[in-house]
């Protein structure tokens, strides 16, 4: 099911706007995953709907990226159950299998990974021409509408060494995108970037939400984990502390932890607040602040 | 030493035209340092023919020139095959160093280690010894010519070197890399096909590049066990000319022909390592 109550930038929707009945199209139960003695995960719950934008929030180390990298088959848990759609992942055994899965889940890097040996264009159609044997024309016109969308349709000749961080960062969100997945998990893709670029890779982000896109996101904006996402998890020490509406996790936090983190999240060094009508202020701005 | 003040010069060399646009290409030309010194030879030459002073060790110089040249031929031919046959069995080798059996690995580890540190000379005294003169094959035989066993004797220490190389640049591309194809639904051996390789090529070309231009300096070693090639017919000259100047000469152009053939080599290599550090990957 496609969302079309969106609520405009800033506002959360309220529990009751996301039908009670639809099946998650995630579903993580009770996840344990340690490597060697180093318990990261400890008894993970997370439910993602069709269409629903979900964070997860918490401090460093606390297993967030691990629970993206659990959901596409990078990561195996040693106990629990994770489903996708009608895919039981925490069984898939066969590369095969993985690919099957992994053909519906685009993931994207904090570091990017783009491929450096391709141009922009490269780095888009050679998945869906190779690995889901797309006609290569059509990839290619498809690759042109993705970099339109993400606004770099200029730089389509261009090698990853040449573009800047958030340029790279909309480059490998475009990659995903490619793909044509049915969910999108987000790997704090804003924390390699200078705060100049977060802006423009968000309003991607932003978009896609809109669009209806299944997104869950793993980040450290907090201010825009709270416009954007319909829900969000809070997880701390590999357990999920609380979740709920991002309206009621961010306005009246229920666990005092929750309560803590969101403070010195939000209290230290506050971040300017991205909306698609507000730009990023230009560095030549910044140095007249100076 | 002539070669760092050159290559120390390049960069310089380079920015010139953008720097001082104003210059005549004419007068640009003539500071050219190459130009200059084949300006020099070329007057001395011509200054000996018109006075007819030629020294004589120049003249018989100029006699053997054709036969050396033929010489350096062979030792080209040499290094090329040489490092064609190291080059295949290398990255044959080099792809087993990452198998995921461990026997394999330990046995190509001891190839690798074992060919890298031996001596050039001595790996060629072992191949033209080990191997017959001539090969019995049902009713055929075949010579197994001194030349051939020269460039086995070579390959041996290439395929090492390009082994590693391999090895090196399949490692040197970062596990994100990996782990991105994987995300993308990329199967193992679609992600070595599409992504590893080819950041791989690139990585290697500059190491294996000095590894040709290495490998063509020894084939001055292949004269000791018989083949005629340039060191070979410079001793030939020496001894028929029996002049300590010719001998000195004869050999100060030996190191002329390998540098003129070498020294490109290497040029071309730090022109693409330059490259690759300004657009090349970074990841």
């Amino acid at each position: 099911m496609k969302r079309d109550d969106i609520p405009l930038a800033g506002l959360a929707p309220a529990a009751d706007t996301v039908t009670p009945a639809a099946a998650p199209l995630v579903h993580l139960q009770d996840v344990h995953l340690s490597f060697g003695d180093n318990a990261v995960l400890k008894g993970i719950d997370v439910q993602v709907r069709r269409g629903e934008a979900v964070s997860i929030i918490g401090p460093s180390g606390s297993g967030k990226s691990t629970v993206l990298r659990c959901i596409t088959g990078l990561l195996r848990p040693q106990r629990g159950e994770i489903v996708v759609g009608d895919t039981l992942v925490h069984t898939l055994h066969t590369e095969a299998a993985l690919i099957a899965l992994r053909k519906r889940v685009g993931f994207v890097f904090q570091q990017y990974n783009l491929f450096p040996h391709l141009t922009v264009l490269e780095n888009l159609v050679i998945a869906p021409t190779r690995v889901v044997g797309r006609d290569r024309a059509e990839a290619r016109n498809e690759a042109r509408a993705l970099l339109d969308k993400v606004r770099l349709s200029h730089k389509e000749n261009a090698y990853p060494g040449e573009l800047s961080g958030g340029q790279q960062q909309r480059v490998a969100i475009a990659r995903a995108l490619a793909m044509r997945p049915e969910l999108i998990l987000f790997d704090e893709v804003t924390s390699a970037l200078d705060p100049e670029t977060v802006g423009e890779v968000l309003t991607v982000i932003r978009d896609l939400v809109k669009d209806g896109m299944t997104c869950v996101l793993v980040t450290h904006e907090m201010r825009f984990a709270e416009e954007v996402s319909d829900r969000v998890y809070f997880t701390e020490a590999g357990r999920i502390v609380e979740h709920g509406p991002a309206a009621q996790i961010f306005g009246d936090p229920r666990s005092p932890r929750t309560r803590e983190f969101l403070q010195r999240a939000l209290g230290e060094g506050p971040r300017t607040r991205e909306t698609p009508a507000s730009p990023p202020l230009a560095f030549n701005q910044l140095r007249f602040a100076l | 030493m002539a070669n760092d003040a050159v290559l120390g010069r390049a960069p310089a060399r380079r920015a010139a035209p953008g720097a001082a646009p104003g210059l005549p290409a004419a007068w640009r030309l003539v500071g050219n340092p190459w130009l200059i010194t084949l300006a020099a030879a070329l007057a001395v030459v011509a200054a000996w023919q018109a006075t007819g002073t030629t020294p004589r060790a120049v003249a018989s110089l100029w006699q053997w020139l054709p036969a050396l040249l033929r010489g350096l031929w062979v030792n080209i031919e040499i290094s090329v095959l040489a490092v064609a046959l190291g080059t295949a069995v290398g990255l044959v080798f080099g792809a087993l160093s990452l198998s995921p059996v461990h026997a394999v690995r330990v046995a190509v580890r001891c190839y690798v280690q074992a060919f890298r540190n031996a001596p050039i000379l001595v790996l060629i005294y072992f191949t033209t010894y080990v191997f017959p003169f001539e090969m019995h094959l049902v009713q055929w035989t075949f010579p197994f010519p001194d030349w051939v066993k020269v460039v086995l004797g070579l390959a041996l220490p290439t395929s090492a070197n390009v082994a590693e190389i391999f090895r090196g640049a399949i490692q040197s591309i970062p596990a994100a890399q990996w782990e991105a194809a994987q995300s993308l639904a990329f199967r193992r051996g679609q992600i070595f096909r599409w992504v590893v390789l080819p950041q791989c090529v690139r990585r290697m070309l500059p190491p294996w590049m000095n590894l040709y231009a290495s490998i063509t300096m020894s084939t001055s070693l292949a004269s000791l066990v018989g083949v005629h090639d340039v060191v070979d017919t410079a001793q030939i000259a020496s001894n028929t000319v029996a002049r300590t100047d010719f001998t000195i000469l004869v050999y100060f152009t030996l190191l002329a022909l390998f540098f003129a053939y070498c020294y490109p080599i290497a040029r071309a290599t730090r022109a693409l390592e330059r490259r690759q550090a300004t657009t090349g990957p970074t990841p």
